[in-house]
């Protein structure tokens, strides 16, 4: 399979004809360059806009309990609703792998007052879990978020939001001080903040739900919970299966809507969705519209080599090749330079992408709607092959004309 | 070594039928040096180009080295014209990107000589047509007379039993004609090989053993 004396044959082809080469090797290389690079500035786009809007993008269902207003199987209107722990485990069993997140909030009625030191301030105290931050949008700046040990052993830990870690820090650090919160310590782990409601969220404390359930005398209550639906499946189907699950085990009205409340944003997410499948629509039309260029512009350089090789074959063929000789010669001389130029603007502009991400990570610039440029490597292999085929495929059919020419044609081409 | 009889051959303008050559007989002994003669027209590149298999006839028979040489593959042709014809034509047709050594190698690259070797033999034939001093050379820094000489190397080195020289001396001047013509006679001489020229100089056909004339598409002597 292999034949040295043919590549010997070719590689002298190829000294020989250095303008020619770099011709044909720079169009495949700057196609490759451009198309990687822009498949790549797309994805930094769809990043950026993916992380701008990431709280919105979140398709969820958040729950309240209510008070019944219409009467049910021989009970009057008027019936508190009270959720407990029991219920969560109830919903996360019928839903099944339609979530993957469910987050229960509890809060301390009224604000509260924290004290570190000689400073202080009131702020609402909330208790939850990890996820709740995922679900809401909330987002660490320092230090670690809850998590499940913290839920497990119901340690006194707390994370505060940015206010709440200025007013009462100024400009010292705060992870690993204690603050005093109705008369108990918790120690701060974590700073969070959030832009929601003006940025007033900011002014909260998150401690354990499990911590604040027992600490704080709430045994097995839940005020509130919010879950997500995973990719493919409706809010809608999820709230249905929450009003079921509930209605039947607390006895209302499935029709009672303030029984229970419910709040999704299947449109909001849907509008992002939609936005996010036209920013990949339009990465991909881009994507394979420097693809066809490409392609377009390797097989006319191929077209032309040809051409300008129609006396060589002439030659070639009037001294004993025969035409599969010549095709194969021709053949493999161009996936060589295409391949092999092809392959060296796949790893020039992946690694071009690379520090571009790595600079703007490293330095933590915010560049609007454009974060983590990269490209899959599937994607930039198979793009590679796609125009070294293309670019052989260009060069087969003159080639075949060519080497079916007759030799005496082909030598006086000039 | 040649023997054409009754060969015909048509090209097909438009429409009409041009009949080209119309029934050639003729035989050309092993060891002979013959040319051909005729004006333009007369069908002497056509019968060039069955004579060298490119080019196929439509009716009669053409024996090479008592082979019948008729509708061969592509492939069959290529193998008989590398073993048994060697081919010089008036523009030389030298690759300009290999030098004067690898151009009289590349017959022998398509009969799978390694490397080495052929430029090796290659080597000697450049000597024999007294270039060896040039074998590194590309054909673009030699003179006419000394491409020519490059392109009967290249003939040579296949060891053919016939050479075809097209117009060889079309393009030389009166002096590099007479050496390329000594080198002709000196390979038919001394390795037997029969050499057909295809002129219109009488200067070259007087040096032959014998002259053969077409005209309209017939042989007249």
């Amino acid at each position: 399979m292999f034949d040295l004396d043919k590549w010997q044959e070719i590689f002298g082809t190829i000294r020989q004809n250095k303008l020619r080469t770099f011709l044909t090797a720079f169009g495949v290389f700057w196609g490759i360059f451009m198309l990687i690079l822009l498949l790549g500035a797309g994805r930094g786009m769809q990043n950026g806009v993916g992380q701008e809007f990431a709280d919105e993008a979140m398709n969820s269902v958040w729950v309240w309990q209510g008070k019944t207003s219409m009467p049910y199987q021989g009970m009057k209107a008027g019936r508190e609703i009270r959720f407990t722990n029991e219920d969560l485990k109830l919903i996360a069993n019928d839903l099944g792998d339609k979530t993957n997140m469910i987050a229960p909030r509890n809060n301390l009625f009224g604000e509260y007052t924290m004290n570190y030191k000689n400073k202080n301030g009131s702020y609402r105290v909330f208790g939850s879990v990890g996820e709740f931050f995922k679900l809401n949008g909330e987002k660490m700046v320092k230090g670690r978020n809850l998590n499940q040990k913290d839920i497990d052993e119901k340690r006194k830990v707390v994370v505060i939001g940015e206010k709440v870690r200025k007013t009462l820090f100024g400009d010292n650090e705060a992870i690993g001080e204690y603050i005093n919160i109705k008369g108990v310590y918790f120690k701060v782990i974590g700073i969070f903040t959030t832009n929601q409601n003006q940025g007033r969220n900011e002014e909260r404390a998150y401690i354990p739900f499990s911590t604040l359930q027992t600490v704080f005398n709430q045994l097995n209550q839940v005020h509130m919970f919010g879950m997500n639906a995973i990719d493919g499946v409706s809010a809608y189907e999820v709230e249905n299966t929450i009003r079921k699950v509930l209605s039947t085990k607390y006895k209302f009205d499935p029709q009672d809507r303030q029984a229970i409340w419910l709040n999704n944003n299947e449109e909001n997410f849907a509008r992002f969705q939609g936005l996010f499948k036209g920013i990949e629509t339009f990465v991909w039309f881009v994507g394979i519209g420097t693809l066809i260029a490409g392609i377009v512009g390797v097989s006319n350089i191929m077209l032309i080599i040809v051409k300008e090789r129609t006396k060589e074959i002439g030659i070639r063929k009037a001294i004993g090749a025969t035409p599969w000789s010549i095709v194969s010669l021709i053949l493999q001389e161009s996936i060589f330079i295409t391949g092999f130029s092809g392959y060296m603007g796949m790893l020039l502009s992946i690694a071009l992408l690379d520090s571009l991400r790595f600079l703007i990570e490293s330095t933590g610039a915010e560049l609007p709607y454009f974060t983590r440029p990269e490209v899959d490597t599937y994607v930039a292999v198979s793009a590679t092959l796609i125009l070294v085929l293309a670019g052989a495929l260009a060069g087969l059919i003159p080639a075949l004309k060519a080497a079916n020419i007759k030799p005496i044609e082909a030598l006086r081409a000039d | 070594m040649v023997v054409l009889q009754n060969i015909h051959k048509y090209y097909e303008v438009g429409a009409n039928k041009l009949h080209v050559l119309k029934g050639l007989d003729m035989t050309i002994e092993q060891g002979e040096l013959v040319s051909i003669m005729g004006s333009s027209g007369s069908g002497k590149s056509t019968l060039l180009n069955i004579l060298g298999i490119l080019d196929d006839y439509d009716s009669g028979t053409y024996l090479l080295n008592n082979t019948p040489m008729k509708q061969l593959s592509q492939t069959k042709a290529a193998y008989y014209r590398n073993q048994f014809i060697g081919f010089v034509f008036q523009s030389f047709n030298l690759l300009s990107f290999k030098n004067a050594m690898e151009n009289v190698a590349l017959p022998l690259y398509y009969q799978k000589v390694p490397r080495k070797q052929r430029n090796k033999i290659a080597l000697e034939y450049l000597d024999r047509v007294g270039l060896k001093e040039w074998a590194e050379h590309s054909p673009n820094e030699m003179s006419g007379g000394q491409r020519q000489r490059v392109a009967i190397a290249r003939a040579l080195i296949s060891k053919p039993k016939v050479i075809l020289a097209d117009e060889p001396t079309g393009a030389l001047d009166t002096k590099t004609s007479e050496e390329v013509m000594e080198i002709f006679k000196e390979v038919n001489r001394e390795e037997g090989i029969t050499v057909i020229i295809v002129t219109h100089e009488n200067d070259v056909a007087k040096q032959t053993q014998r002259i053969i004339k077409l005209k309209d598409g017939n042989i007249i002597s």
